[in-house]
């Protein structure tokens, strides 16, 4: 197994230690990149409800990228974490093609089993199951930013 | 994710256990499509030990589905709860299977 590489930094905008991963863009590195974003989630701590979301939506992130940034070969992904104020960030990149996942539209989710297209959930889950979600084009990466509160907000 | 097979008079009952994501979905779909194979067209899935599932699992237990409808047959799915069922819940998947809360229920309903 091809060790990850893990490093500890602090980034400008964020107030508290953040995390950083890196791997090959590959399904079977799944399980390292949930187990370095939930320990991240742990640190912070992000309510159990909403850690599963994220943990969700960053393995929909993470499969989109395995399958379609990278077409001609092989190529490395990148997810950072941290604390801003109250919310848990995480920004997921590639260096792929430009491409916004979240110009994708969201699937029918009131159709009957037949009719369903397999797959195209991903997009949806990562927009249901975040707080806040971005695209933004950088130093020719895709990054993916995701945020989610600290706990579920309640009325009162 | 553990996958156990347990065959009673009307179905075969299918425990699925710990993660269903895109690493393990393939594993599920390839078990079924075995026990297909070998003629079973009667099913419950018991998620009574799965602790999670994305929309990879969702797929994964969208094409057996389909193909057991396709052939005629019956899957009825118990014990969905907690956060997975939130996730069946946000995606319309929690419509469109047949849910019980219990294994007995299940079979019970089956033809």
């Amino acid at each position: 197994m091809t060790p990850l590489t893990l490093l500890w930094l602090n980034w400008s905008d964020m107030t508290i230690t953040s995390g950083k991963i890196q791997c090959a863009a590959k399904i079977d590195k799944l399980n390292e990149v949930i187990e370095f974003v939930e320990d991240s989630a742990d640190r912070f701590g992000l309510e159990t409800k909403k850690k599963f979301g994220l943990l969700v939506a960053v393995e929909e992130a993470f499969v989109n990228i395995c399958s379609y940034a990278y077409p001609a070969g092989e190529g490395q992904v990148e997810v950072c974490c941290g604390g801003e104020g109250d919310s848990f960030v995480l920004e997921i990149a590639d260096s792929g093609d430009p491409f916004d996942v979240l110009s994708l539209p969201d699937p029918d989710t009131t159709l009957d089993i037949m009719d369903r297209e397999i797959g195209g959930l991903g997009v949806y889950f990562i927009r249901r199951l975040t707080d806040e979600v971005s695209y933004r084009r950088e130093n020719g990466q895709n990054i993916l930013r995701m945020a989610l509160k600290r706990t579920v907000e309640t009325i009162l | 994710m553990e996958i156990h097979t347990q065959k009673k008079t009307n179905a075969t009952v299918v425990t699925i256990t710990g993660r269903l994501d895109a690493v393990t979905a393939p594993e599920y779909e390839k078990a079924l499509n075995g026990l297909i194979g070998g003629g079973e067209i009667s099913f419950v899935i018991d998620f009574d030990g799965l602790d999670y599932i994305s929309s990879a699992g969702l797929r994964g237990l969208l094409v057996t589905a389909k193909q057991l409808k396709g052939k005629g047959g019956q899957v009825r799915f118990a014990n969905v709860k907690g956060t997975v069922k939130e996730v069946f819940d946000i995606s319309g998947f929690g419509s469109i299977f047949q849910m019980d809360d219990t294994v007995d229920a299940s079979l019970a309903k089956l033809v």
